[in-house]
């Protein structure tokens, strides 16, 4: 039987930024130095108008073949592509991704419209099919737009988010670098964390033009809404837990593990999260200062960055946790090779 | 945990508080600065000493550091 690894990850944050400077300006109540107290980032990256969660997944792709010139990509036999920000109703965006990057013909196209824990799930499906037989080298794509549903008058939110889009090639290999997952979900928490309109369930109407007449493309796609407290509470009750149940599903003792590696979610749930789970400075990657939460991107970033800093180590132990929206939440061990 | 520790871990915790300034009977609302923000960083203080998850509508009827201790002695007991 084989296994899986992650054999390398790349990522692109498109070119428009939003410093702290810029979010002061634009709400006056607030100086620089609040900002980055309060959020500890200092910019964000923006998707440019009409760039889609695909362009964003297609530009971190191609830096991912750059970065990788001796992996052949026609050996690429599964796709996957998450991001709440799908191009069309139909066709998949992944499928579209498949032409636009060139990929085999032999080639099985998904996506997966999932947010926070999308990355944890999205690695769960690229190990499934690896392990099964059926695939051996699966580009996971993760890329999220969030800027796009955001209020232009939402300080909280527009201080939180980034764009974002990342590559992630999983292999076969007789190394089991992806270990065993714990799924959970709770869709009583769906209206905590939403993007509301925009969709089948409820679209927009000529209403909500006038309404939003002056927002950048009338928030055609939709305008979060997040209750912040709620969410926190969530985090807060829910990833102790579900930390717990990872290390027992890969029987591994909280010691055992090099680095915890979470969804970035905010300097306020990860100072929390650090707290109750007791977890050491050094063993707590953190990485939002210069992209703020980007979603299903945020643990491949993470990851990448935690690799340049020299903090990945051959045989380290890594706990990936996703959670937000939804509720939903998964966690998994990467061995890194 | 006696009232006195209550009120220093709070008074540790939130920046803007002087220390050695709050009684059972100020009010956490009128603190300086108060928001949203205080709200949650009470939250999590409060779970992570007492193992209590308040609601955010637990919070929002209480005014005083008395009004909290007194909720969490009940939850605990």
């Amino acid at each position: 039987m084989s296994y899986s690894i992650i054999k390398n990850i790349s990522y692109h944050l498109p070119s428009e930024i939003i410093e702290n400077k810029d979010l002061a300006q634009l709400f006056p109540k607030n100086s620089e130095e609040t900002i980055y107290k309060s959020f500890g980032i200092k910019k964000r990256h923006i998707r440019l108008p009409n760039q889609t969660g695909s362009d964003l997944a297609f530009k971190a792709a191609e830096c991912f073949f750059e970065e990788n010139l001796d992996f052949d990509k026609s050996k690429i036999d599964f796709l996957i592509f998450c991001t709440e920000g799908l191009d069309y109703k139909a066709p998949t965006s992944s499928s579209v991704l498949h032409y636009r990057l060139g990929l085999n013909e032999n080639c099985g196209c998904i996506d997966m419209p999932m947010g926070c824990a999308g990355y944890v799930y999205g690695l769960s499906l690229a190990n499934a099919m690896i392990v099964s037989g059926n695939a051996t080298n699966v580009l996971l794509l993760v890329s999220d737009i969030p800027s796009s549903v955001i209020h232009s008058q939402d300080f909280d939110l527009r201080c939180i988010f980034g764009d974002a889009g990342a590559a992630t090639l999983i292999q076969a290999s007789e190394v089991k670098g992806i270990g065993s997952f714990v799924f959970g979900n709770d869709g009583e928490g769906a209206k905590n964390l939403i993007v509301e309109r925009g969709s089948t369930r409820s679209p927009i109407d000529r209403e909500w033009i006038e309404l939003y007449q002056n927002e950048p493309g009338y928030l055609a796609h939709g305008k979060m809404e997040m209750n912040g407290l709620e969410i926190a509470r969530f985090s807060l009750q829910r990833v102790p837990k579900l930390l717990e149940e990872t290390l027992k599903k890969n029987n591994l003792t909280f010691d055992e593990i090099d680095l915890f590696v979470f969804h970035q979610a905010s300097k306020f749930i990860l100072s929390a999260l650090k707290r109750k789970c007791k977890i050491p400075k050094e063993k707590f990657y953190e990485f939002y200062e210069n992209v703020g939460n980007t979603v299903s991107c945020s643990i491949p970033i993470a990851l990448k960055n935690a690799q340049l800093e020299g903090k990945l180590k051959k045989g380290d132990k890594l706990m990936l946790l996703g959670f937000g929206v939804g509720y939903t939440w998964g966690g998994t061990i990467v061995e890194w090779v | 945990m006696n009232m006195q520790e209550f009120i220093s871990i709070i008074e540790e915790e939130f920046d803007e508080v002087e220390k050695e300034t709050l009684t059972p009977t100020s009010s956490f609302r009128q603190m300086e600065g108060w928001s949203s923000m205080h709200a949650l960083i009470l939250i999590a203080l409060i779970d992570n000493h007492f193992d209590v998850l308040l609601t955010g509508e637990e919070l929002r009827v209480l005014d005083t550091i008395q009004d909290l201790y007194d909720l969490l002695v009940s939850k605990k007991a």
